[in-house]
């Protein structure tokens, strides 16, 4: 087993997948899932959006739902509450002792604004909107924050496409590198 | 050595009191003395699960010092551990530090609870919690830590930098259990991970269904889905009933009610670990995914707010970890970092949790500076604020002016002043 043995931990990562691999030990423990039972919790979207679903949405569309089921907490105008951050602005802070993190001055992946709004939102019901609503709402915000036009339609294949103002502000760059604190120069809690 | 109670503190008590939160609180205090009539103890039976004294009032406090936690944008439902009080290094659950975002822990029956394993694996597999007790169980001491905690910087800001803080103030983000669970690796053995797999994705069952993507190196080497903390069923705000313990990483990565894990290709950039929990660098660029938190302690024993009765012998005691491993080593200084002697340790010292050291001391009743230094077994030592800042290739006042640059995984050494009063006072820089 990978965890306890030291020869084993010193392989390569490949060595683990291989050991992984193996027929199960334990007999006639756990079960296997239905199709439908893994579809219905299979909620992640990653930065690349291949689980995306089917539906689009524009700004236009997003700003009336966001009217009725967003402004209550993010405010009118997308600026945020005492319920809820805001959503906009920011620009140009995040290098100053005073940095206002949002979805334009911030955050890198479009595709992240899409799993937090479907998983999450609005609060108290997460899951309750549709595919279509989800990608209006994102394109809403992203429309707000100046990265995506009015009319732009937003779905699974536009969607991943998205530049964000920020996605090159974070260190390591390249999502393949993060996984290596050795090679990150990582040490003592700390990384560089 | 009373802990001195100040204002601020008493409002907490009497608060959490009208809350009907804080138990111990609410009932009359009558002084132990020979003749007052002590109130009868509450006639329910003490017996089926025991309740610790009425004197005791040890109490967690709202993550940022207030009570109720504030409301609005910076809400966080969360609580501190009074370390102020700890004794030994198991944090009792009930006193266990709390970072939920502002989200109330779901209520589980763990009957229905399920744990899905699926994605890059050969036999996708969903576990009840009994079948996961079925499995080769393992217990281990590890602590917990929120990425922010003893940071200078906001949402904490207020709190750490008073000059009346107590240790629970400054560093109460971090707690210690005994966790028991199964093995992550052998579950993904059993599912049987495929090649080109290099990470997972961990997801609650929580309101907002929180996300964390962990790469599977450290899952093969030594994070726990654990059912159980001190030898019972994990508590609901620990996850209830089933948690990811990903030992020596910020708290962020140790998933609360934990219903599934996909096995994936790359990290999946979630809502937390890619705009809440990166660390800001002056130059505008961040520091995602650090981690790991490194070596770290604070002498917990005499610290902020309490009061030395008198010149004398007092045990300076306090707790030391480290993401990265075992306590090697730890130094205290009573002259403000001049001098150091090595501390004791007390066995068990295990991995990637909280251990007790002690010193023993003769104040000769002159002012004294307190500080403590943490050495792991990767020979990483717990840096000053200075060696910090060179570490972040910063100023030393950028901890303080930074007003919302959310710090992660800071460890400098810190500090209490022992004024000749006997009065003990936070040392914020």
């Amino acid at each position: 087993m990978c965890r306890s043995n030291t020869f084993v931990l010193m392989m390569a990562v490949a060595a683990c997948a291989v050991a992984w691999a193996q027929a199960p030990s334990y007999n006639n423990v756990g079960r296997s899932p239905t199709k439908e039972e893994i579809q219905v919790w299979d909620i992640a979207i990653g930065p690349d959006g291949k689980e995306l679903p089917p539906g689009n949405g524009t700004a236009k569309q997003g700003a009336e739902i966001y009217a009725k089921k967003c402004a209550a907490c993010h405010g009118a105008t997308a600026e945020g509450s005492q319920l809820a951050p805001r959503l906009l602005g920011g620009k140009g802070t995040i290098n100053t002792l005073q940095p206002v993190r949002t979805i334009g001055s911030y955050w890198p992946f479009a595709t992240t604004v899409w799993d937090y709004i479907n998983r999450a939102m609005p609060q108290g019901q997460g899951g309750s909107l549709s595919a279509n609503e989800v990608y209006a709402l994102t394109a809403f915000v992203l429309f707000r924050n100046d990265i995506v036009k009015e009319n732009d339609v937003m779905d699974a294949k536009n969607l991943p496409k998205v530049q964000m103002p920020n996605r090159n502000g974070f260190v390591p760059d390249r999502l393949e590198d993060i996984g290596d604190m050795k090679k990150r120069g990582c040490h003592g809690g700390h990384c560089p | 050595m009373d802990p001195k109670q100040s204002p601020r503190r008493r409002f907490l008590k009497n608060a959490s009191a009208m809350a009907g939160l804080a138990v111990g609180a609410t009932r009359a205090a009558s002084g132990q003395t020979l003749k007052s009539e002590t109130p009868k103890a509450d006639p329910k039976d003490l017996h089926a699960y025991g309740e610790r004294s009425r004197f005791e009032k040890s109490s967690r406090i709202g993550s940022l010092g207030l009570w109720p936690p504030a409301a609005g944008p910076s809400r966080d439902y969360g609580f501190r551990t009074p370390l102020q009080n700890s004794v030994g290094i198991i944090t009792p659950a009930p006193l266990h530090f709390v970072l939920n975002h502002g989200q109330e822990p779901p209520d589980i029956d763990p009957r229905q609870h399920r744990l899905l394993i699926h994605g890059m694996v050969d036999r996708p597999l969903i576990f009840t919690l009994e079948d996961l007790q079925r499995l080769p169980s393992v217990s281990r001491l590890h602590f917990l830590e929120c990425h922010g905690n003893s940071a200078m910087s906001a949402p904490n800001r207020a709190l750490r930098m008073a000059e009346t803080a107590t240790v629970q103030d400054t560093h109460g983000l971090t707690s210690c259990s005994e966790w028991t669970g199964v093995l992550l690796s052998v579950l993904l053995k059993e599912a049987g991970v495929q090649k080109g797999a290099s990470w997972l994705l961990a997801e609650g069952a929580d309101e907002v269904k929180h996300t964390k993507s962990i790469p599977l190196d450290k899952a093969a080497d030594d994070v726990l889905v654990a059912y159980g903390q001190n030898g019972e069923a994990i508590r609901p705000d620990q996850g209830y009933p089933l948690r990811l313990l990903v030992p020596g990483w910020q708290g962020i990565s140790n998933v609360k009610w934990l219903r599934r894990i996909k096995v994936v290709e790359e990290p999946y950039m979630a809502m937390m670990e890619t705009t809440r929990y990166p660390s800001l660098r002056p130059d505008g660029k961040s520091r995602w995914f650090e981690s790991e938190h490194g070596p770290k302690s604070v002498i917990t024993r005499p610290s902020g707010g309490q009061k030395l009765p008198g010149s004398g012998f007092y045990e300076i005691t306090g707790l030391a970890w480290s993401g990265g491993g075992a306590v090697r080593r730890v130094e205290v200084s009573t002259d403000g970092g001049r001098t150091w002697k090595d501390a004791q340790l007390q066995d068990p010292i295990a991995r990637k949790a909280h251990t007790r050291f002690r010193m023993d001391w003769n104040w000769d009743g002159s002012e004294a500076v307190l500080q403590s230094r943490c050495t792991d077994d990767k020979r990483e030592v717990q840096p000053t604020l200075a060696g910090l800042a060179k570490i972040w290739g910063v100023n030393m006042d950028y901890f303080q002016l930074a007003g919302t640059v959310d710090m992660g995984n800071f460890n400098a050494i810190h500090s209490w002043k022992v004024n000749r009063d006997g009065s003990i006072r936070n040392v914020p820089v």
